[in-house]
């Protein structure tokens, strides 16, 4: 039993992978479950400030692999909720400083007292990747509605399956949907038709994240931010619960929610 | 998913640069992930149709072999129509090699002029072979 480690990666950059991890590691904090948020993207340190964690930064993963410190003293707790915790990445480091066996112990001891481990893979296919993949019970592969993100996308999940750690599960952030009815941008339909893997949220641009993040507090704290809701609706597909992704901005909303019902009710 | 519903919810029709897009990227996946370049693709393809060609007569003209997805796995699919099979006919190895004769069964179609008589050249031109 114990927690269940979930990697969010994504082979391009600057996708949403930590505006997610963030977002997920909140949320499902906020549902009452116990979560260690790990940012495994060593010399690029970044999730501490999306979670407004930065000036409380001691210890980092790097110290406790190198056994610089115990792996609670690099633990910081979360101001609002005491049982969300981050493990920043080392800032002044390289990914050579951690390895795979490295993350796979790290995880093994955190495991029996949390939830949800949630790990923020670095862009790539490289070393810090591969960090981040090694201990993951699931994968979610992030990427934007754009041929460079969805094809790179397809590499992440094809790298995945030969670990068999695949194929993971698909978040399609940063749609605009006013693009998608013009046809101008793939809609979520196309990725899936594409990459053909499980969609277990749609992220829609939102114009919230920005000023968000700027205040370290992440915007699934905002109730009425529409990103915010697709990150909650995500937290809980990944506690189990069965609820449908719909991309309800998209032309018909409405008769389209109808139609999903009726066809995931067959191969339910 | 079922075609109907695509259909009624206007999603097949072609519009603006994101059905291109989807193109664009299939077509770059099929290569991707078996890791083949496009011209590499069809040099393997022409080298299975010569293997092949070398046990039975294949319809030049209907072959069609082509990657496919299903799900994340790719395939191979090949359909390689054999021509009908002839009366009396024994492939020669000048005819394998290809040297075009007068009246041989497949005339290059540029010096292909005698009026009158298009069409079916088929029983001509096999019988003269002897
Ligand atoms: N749904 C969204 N709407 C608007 N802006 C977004 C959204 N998701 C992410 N962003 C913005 O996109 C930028 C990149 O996001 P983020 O840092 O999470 O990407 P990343 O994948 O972690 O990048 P890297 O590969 O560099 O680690 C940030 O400025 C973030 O605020
Ligand atoms: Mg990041």
């Amino acid at each position: 039993m114990g927690a269940k480690v979930v990697t969010i990666t994504s082979g391009k950059g600057g996708v949403g992978k930590t505006t997610t991890t963030a977002n997920l590691g909140v949320a499902l904090a906020r549902m009452g479950n116990k979560v260690v948020v790990i940012d495994a993207d060593i010399g690029l340190r970044n999730l501490d400030v999306v979670m407004g964690l930065e000036n409380r930064i001691v210890y980092d993963l790097v110290d406790v692999v190198e056994g610089r410190c115990k792996l609670r003293q690099a633990m910081i707790k979360h101001k609002q909720f005491p049982e969300l915790y981050l493990i920043p990445a080392a800032q002044t480091r390289d990914k050579s400083a951690v390895s795979p066996a490295d993350m796979i112990q790290l995880t093994d001891h955190l495991r029996p007292e949390f939830d949800f481990i949630l790990i923020d893979s670095p862009a790539g296919i490289e070393r810090g990747f591969r960090n981040a993949v090694a201990p993951a019970d699931e994968v979610l592969i992030v990427t934007n509605p754009e041929v460079s993100a969805v094809r790179d996308a397809d590499r992440i999940i094809g790298l995945l399956e030969a670990e068999n750690k695949g194929p993971g599960q698909l978040i399609l952030n940063r749609v605009k949907s006013d693009m998608v009815r013009k046809g101008e941008m793939l809609s979520a339909d196309d990725v899936t038709d594409i990459l053909a893997i499980r969609l277990i949220g749609i992220v829609p641009e939102d114009e919230s994240v920005i000023p968000a993040s700027n205040s370290g507090t992440p915007v699934t704290l905002n109730e009425h931010s529409r990103a915010g809701q697709a990150f909650r609706d995500i937290a809980r597909r990944l506690m189990g619960e069965n609820i449908p992704v719909v991309p309800v901005d998209e032309p018909n909303g409405f008769l389209r929610r109808i139609v999903k019902l009726f066809v995931s009710g067959n191969d339910g | 998913m079922s075609g109907f519903f695509e259909r009624m919810l206007g999603r097949n029709a072609p519009k603006g640069s994101s059905s291109k897009a989807k193109e664009r990227l299939q077509f770059v996946l099929v290569h991707d992930r078996i890791n083949l370049p496009p011209e590499q693709l069809e040099a393997m393809k022409q080298e299975i149709l010569r293997v092949i060609s070398k046990y039975v007569r294949v319809d030049d003209k209907k072959v069609d072999i082509a990657l496919q997805q299903r799900d994340r796995d790719s395939l191979l699919v090949a359909e390689i129509p054999f021509q009908k099979r002839r009366e009396r006919e024994e492939p020669e190895e000048d005819e394998i090699e290809g040297k075009p004769q007068l009246g041989d069964e497949t005339p290059p179609a540029s010096n292909h002029i005698e009026g009158g008589e298009s069409g079916e050249s088929g029983s001509k031109s096999r019988r003269n072979r002897r």
